[in-house]
């Protein structure tokens, strides 16, 4: 079990809930959830309580996580585009912090499921295909008929742009998903070896400095993938949202 | 569950056998709770309800958090910060223009100062040399008139000396004429004789 690197993603129900034959039960991925909340909020929040024209250091970390974001969103998606701010904000920062708490060892990593990732990807899809709806109507549909195309190959490039539209929530949750998943093996693998050589005496322990040093590289690996993957599917966002707001390319 | 790795550590080398039945007793316990039986976790559909539910409840409050009191706070901070600079920098460039408007007219009033000081020197010049002509004028007047006096009465004494250097001559020839014992000549022919010599 020591060594079962696919042990740290069961979940396990800490608070048993039942409504309706459905299991809502408050589990440690929900109790990662509400600390990855409560620590993105509590520290966007307290920073910012003094409201200094000259920053703090914690501070200045809030209004530059606020800045990249807004210029993110901008250099997409225009100005019209920061009407999404809050949402685009949430997403980048609930995303950033339950994949850096999840580098803590024996934490949960809430996105490293796919169930998490993918209802984040469908809301981000979601809100694209309303809000183009809901501004452009059916001229929404443009968005799957670039413009300048010869008449023979329309059909065909209208439906190479609808699979690569269906197939974007896919590919924005598998990619947080899958970075997580491997990342977090890849750990679990390399420090497993470190215990389970050192149990084999001096030999063992001399023998296990190499994935002890590999885990701790992986684990600067990891903080930046963490990073990463925040930051790509707040972009990826950001230029899903272009799309609703400018279908016409 | 945070006890049992350690657990398991110790009796692996030993006991291989033992640990892979203690690792499936476990999975099958914490599984059977889901009623999963030993599926990847991920793709454990059972856990799904919980963690869309518990996703929806956390992330709607921290996207209400955000949206409602600390977007509005972060961007009141930036924008006070960007207007504090505007105003910051028209100040200065308002400071600037006062200052440099100083220095226009403190450099015209020097100029100002300077010509009033050049025309002061050059009145004080002007009178101070026309004072000095006046008094030069009146001196040569003065000295003029008095060389002219001096003149006159060098003429008078002259005039003088000379009606006396001809009665003196006369009176002279008149004696030596005597002495020669010529006898007496008439004064008049002295006289004429005399003028005639002395011309």
């Amino acid at each position: 079990m020591a060594n079962d690197p696919i042990h740290q993603f069961q979940i396990s129900k800490l608070i048993p809930i039942e409504i309706g034959g459905l299991d809502f039960s408050f589990t440690n991925s929900a109790a990662f959830m509400v600390a990855t909340v409560v620590a993105a909020g509590a520290f966007l929040f307290l920073t910012t309580s003094s409201r200094g024209l000259v920053p703090s250091r914690m501070q200045s970390v809030s209004e530059m996580s606020y800045e990249f974001v807004a210029s993110m969103l901008r250099d997409a998606a225009g100005s019209q585009g920061m009407r999404f701010f809050p949402m685009v904000f949430s997403l980048f920062m609930f995303v950033l912090v339950a994949n850096l708490i999840g580098l803590f060892p024996y934490f949960f990593t809430v996105t490293s499921h796919l169930i998490v990732t993918f209802a984040l990807a469908l809301l981000v899809i979601g809100t694209v295909i309303v809000y183009g709806f809901m501004k452009h109507g059916f001229g929404f549909l443009k968005l799957f008929v670039p413009q300048g195309v010869p008449g023979i190959l329309v059909p065909l490039v209208v439906l190479i742009e609808v699979i690569s539209f269906l197939s974007r929530p896919i590919s924005l949750s598998v990619r947080l998903f899958a970075n997580m998943l491997a990342g977090h093996i890849t750990l679990k693998v390399f420090a497993g070896f470190v215990t389970s050589l050192s149990a084999f005496g001096a030999v063992g322990v001399v023998g296990s400095i190499l994935p002890l040093f590999m885990t701790v590289a992986i684990t600067g690996l990891e903080v930046l993938v963490a990073f990463l993957q925040a930051y790509v599917f707040a972009v990826l966002t950001c230029m899903y949202l272009n799309d609703a707001l400018h279908p016409g390319h | 569950m945070f006890v049992t790795p350690g657990y398991a550590e110790e009796v692996a080398p030993a006991a291989g056998e033992a640990q892979t039945d203690a690792g499936t007793a476990a999975h099958t316990e914490t599984g059977a709770e889901h009623g999963g039986g030993g599926l990847f976790p991920p793709f454990d559909s059972s856990t799904y309800p919980s963690q869309l539910l518990w996703l929806a409840i956390t992330f709607g409050l921290f996207y209400l958090f955000l949206k409602n009191v600390v977007l509005p706070r972060l961007g009141g901070i930036l924008e006070v910060r960007r207007d504090r600079i505007a105003g910051d920098l028209d100040q200065a460039a308002r400071m600037k223009s006062e200052a440099d408007a100083a220095v226009a007219a403190y450099e015209q009033e020097l100029a100002e100062a300077k010509a009033r000081a050049n025309a002061i020197g050059q009145d004080a010049r002007d009178a101070a040399k026309a004072e000095a002509e006046a008094k030069r004028k009146e001196v040569e007047a003065g000295l003029d008139q008095k060389l002219s006096a001096a003149e006159t009465r060098i003429a008078t004494i002259k005039a003088n000396a000379m009606k006396e250097v001809g009665s003196i001559a006369e009176d002279t020839a008149a004696a030596i004429v005597q002495a020669l014992g010529a006898g007496k000549v008439d004064k008049a022919d002295i006289a004429a004789a005399v003028k005639a010599a002395g011309k």
